[in-house]
């Protein structure tokens, strides 16, 4: 393929999508989807076919627009309108209203701080685009950075914009993705790999999945790009397998770029080779981490190893491996179209771009934001999530699952970066935001995801099995009110005991979520101890008096 | 090394056996393709033996202790057969915090079906995920394969009264 023939296809594509004057879009991304926007879809087609408007309006299945909260979501353009919450029943009027006055009850205001407050760039197809399309995603300027990377640029110069856009690892870590790409291209190796890591293991976050599930083939573009950079002819996509539309999609995505040759032998009539294979991950959390990662591509239990060797320089089967989070890869494709310095523009001085968040528990709007880095957590919560529903009032945002910890009102107005996070004894983390409030224990918090590392454990290390297990024990006596001080302060130690000793980062994160909720709600932490009380009723203790002298 | 290599038989004349082959025949018959395959025996048969992991230790040529080894590290992977449906409650931060653990206690307290046990009548399976990605619609259950958001712990037991009749 050449850039005529590229352009060719989308003038075509565009003409294609000009002959209608309407254009319906309808969710169908997994949230929605689980509200039966199929039905909607196939409810709308029918109906437009009734109504003989099929000349003139063109119905389309998208990815994920953003309020999963008000699914399934339809967007009508050239009319602007959004609808949420729609029922098949509401299908004819909405047909018959297309150019006129907008069908009032079903109408979700695109003039609030949810949709004007965030920058999409990670996103800017999401919701726009039919993820199973491949000329959709043409149209959208989709491979064309591609193609100018492999006519136009050598692998260094690729690189060297990479480093100096400044983007950083979305996986959570933060390491400077550029110098990551020039590592692996650096190494002499007959054979070199390029993975995905979509194992999106955390808790509360769901960006990959809603990336993959709605614009598949930025991934698998950048994935090239970096490929070609790195010298690399082969590619991995690890996702999970709890992820089956994700998967679908990707699938597709990854035969249509191989029909087009964007894929496969001779890409776009240069001499570079790849290609991409999809890897099912089997629901363990510690493969997120690169080098279990590695072991469970090439078929073993998903256990970590000490590095160095970093898979940069012995990855799988012992080759370079080039191992990226789903997000930084899709940031690739925009970087090398419109250019390292508009990208250091964006966002802090460490910190540059945006940052998708998977935004949930108890906030107004929940669903998938992408802001831009440094804005407040205020911004993120009040603003762009419409605050705390009801009465009740904000107490902890968590952030990095149970790597991270949590942050209480004081920090409010802290610009999140990855700098400012870790200052704050959490961690940016792959993006997943869950908001309490009065009604969460901040004990029961830290046991929860104690829990959550006690069962991922992968049993190699001791500090992290045996210790998780102890400190878990340890919190379960505490939200019992069985616990006295002296538990505390061992708590405390083993804390800093499996934090410098464990092998891989899920023991050395594991103590993070007590550690920060040790920090700022360490009066919740005595109450339970002390007088036995939880302030949340979350814990059940039986008080004194309950109990046989 | 071992030469003389020839395919082994499937355990028995089972269509569905060739699809496990086929699985491993896809991946070069490679010792790499064990997870893909334990995934397309799971599919196929809704649950691993030891029959299967017989059939694919001879073929891509991994000892049985390898292969139970990371059926049972995966927590994806499970080794004795569901019941005819299946409901998946997920526990992931943002459903524990609104209300996952009650769905469990009345399920519980309903039907007696602890999470990970199938009902003595073979007809549900009640399991926990970790999470399911659909944090905005939390709580979030997974009834047959098809994802329910905003579930209460009324609804829930409801859904899998209708399965009990």
């Amino acid at each position: 393929m050449t850039t005529e023939e590229l352009l060719h296809l989308a003038q075509e594509e565009k003409e294609n999508q000009e002959k209608h004057e309407c254009c319906i879009r309808v969710c169908t991304a997994a949230g929605c989807l689980s509200a039966q926007s199929n039905l909607i879809l196939d409810a709308l087609k029918e109906e437009v076919k009734k109504q003989g408007l099929e000349e003139k309006c063109l119905v389309k299945s998208v990815g994920c627009m953003g309020p999963c909260c008000a699914g399934p979501v339809v967007y009508i353009e050239p009319d602007r309108v959004m609808y949420a919450q729609v029922q098949p029943s509401d299908v004819p009027e909405i047909v018959q209203s297309l150019g006129k006055t907008p069908v009032e009850r079903l109408n979700y205001s695109m003039q609030t701080p949810f949709f004007t407050s965030q920058r999409k760039i990670v996103l800017e197809n999401c919701g726009l685009i039919d993820p199973e399309n491949i000329h959709d995603y043409i149209l959208a300027d989709g491979y064309g950075a591609l193609l100018h990377v492999l006519t136009q640029s050598s692998p260094p110069e690729v690189i060297d914009e990479v480093v100096r856009s400044g983007l950083r690892g979305r996986g959570g870590a933060g390491y400077p993705t550029g110098l990551k790409w020039s590592t692996v291209a650096k190494a002499h190796e007959e054979k070199k790999y390029v993975v995905c890591n979509a194992d999106e293991g955390d808790p509360g976050a769901f960006m990959d999945r809603s990336i993959l599930e709605s614009d598949p083939h930025r991934v698998l573009e950048g994935m090239t790009i970096a490929a070609y950079a790195a010298g690399a002819s082969h590619g991995f996509v690890y996702v999970r397998a709890e992820y089956p539309l994700a998967i679908k999609r990707l699938q597709i995505a990854i035969k249509q770029a191989e029909r087009n040759g964007f894929l496969g032998n001779k890409i776009c009539g240069t001499p570079f080779n790849f290609d991409i294979e999809v890897r099912l991950g089997a629901g363990a959390f510690v493969c997120g981490e690169e080098t279990a990662l590695i072991a469970s591509i090439e078929g073993k239990r998903g256990m970590p190893r000490p590095r160095p060797p970093y898979p940069a320089q012995e990855g799988v089967w012992g080759y370079p491996t080039l191992i990226n989070n789903v997000e930084t890869y899709a940031n690739v494709a925009p970087i090398i179209r419109n250019g390292a310095d508009w990208f250091t523009e964006i966002g802090t001085e460490k910190s540059k771009g945006t940052k998708v968040f998977a935004l949930a528990g108890r906030v107004q709007n929940t669903g998938l934001i992408e802001v831009e880095m440094g804005t407040s957590l205020r911004k993120i919560v009040y603003d762009i999530g419409g605050g705390i529903p009801g009465e009740a009032e904000y107490k902890a945002v968590q952030t990095g699952g149970p790597s991270g910890g949590c942050i209480p009102k004081e920090h409010l107005d802290t610009p999140v970066d990855y700098e400012s996070l870790t200052q704050l004894g959490s961690i940016m983390g792959s993006g997943g935001m869950i908001v309490m409030d009065g009604r969460s224990c901040m004990v029961d918090v830290a046991k929860f995801f104690m829990d959550f590392c006690v069962s991922e454990s992968c049993g190699k290390c001791v500090p992290c099995r045996v210790g998780t297990a102890q400190m878990y024990d340890l919190l379960h006596k505490i939200t019992c009110g069985k616990a006295t001080t002296d538990d505390l302060d061992l708590l405390e130690t083993l804390c800093d005991l499996v934090k410098n000793t464990s092998l891989c980062g899920l023991g050395q994160t594991a103590p993070n979520p007590v550690i920060s909720t040790l920090r700022y709600f360490r009066g919740e932490y005595e109450n339970h101890i002390n007088s036995r009380h939880c302030e949340a009723g979350v814990c059940k203790i039986k008080q004194a008096a309950e109990v046989k002298p | 090394m071992r030469t003389d290599f020839t395919k082994p038989a499937p355990p028995s004349d089972d269509k569905r056996w060739k699809i496990i082959g086929a699985t491993m025949r896809r991946h070069g018959n490679q010792t790499d393709a064990l997870i893909e395959t334990l995934h397309t025996v799971q599919e196929t048969f809704g649950y691993l033996d030891e029959q299967a992991f017989q059939f694919i230790s001879a073929t891509l040529r991994i000892p049985l202790s390898q292969i139970y080894g990371v059926a049972t590290f995966y927590h994806f992977f499970n080794m004795k057969p569901r019941g005819e449906h299946t409901c998946v409650i997920c526990m992931g931060t943002a459903c524990y915090i609104k209300g996952a653990p009650a769905i469990l206690e009345a399920i519980e307290s309903e039907y007696g079906v602890k999470p990970g046990e199938t009902s003595k009548d073979g007809k549900v399976s009640v399991l926990t995920a970790r999470c399911i990605g659909a944090c905005g619609l939390a709580p979030a259950v997974v009834f047959d394969g098809e994802i329910a958001g905003g579930v209460t712990p009324e609804d829930a037991v409801k859904r899998i009264g209708r399965w009990k009749k």
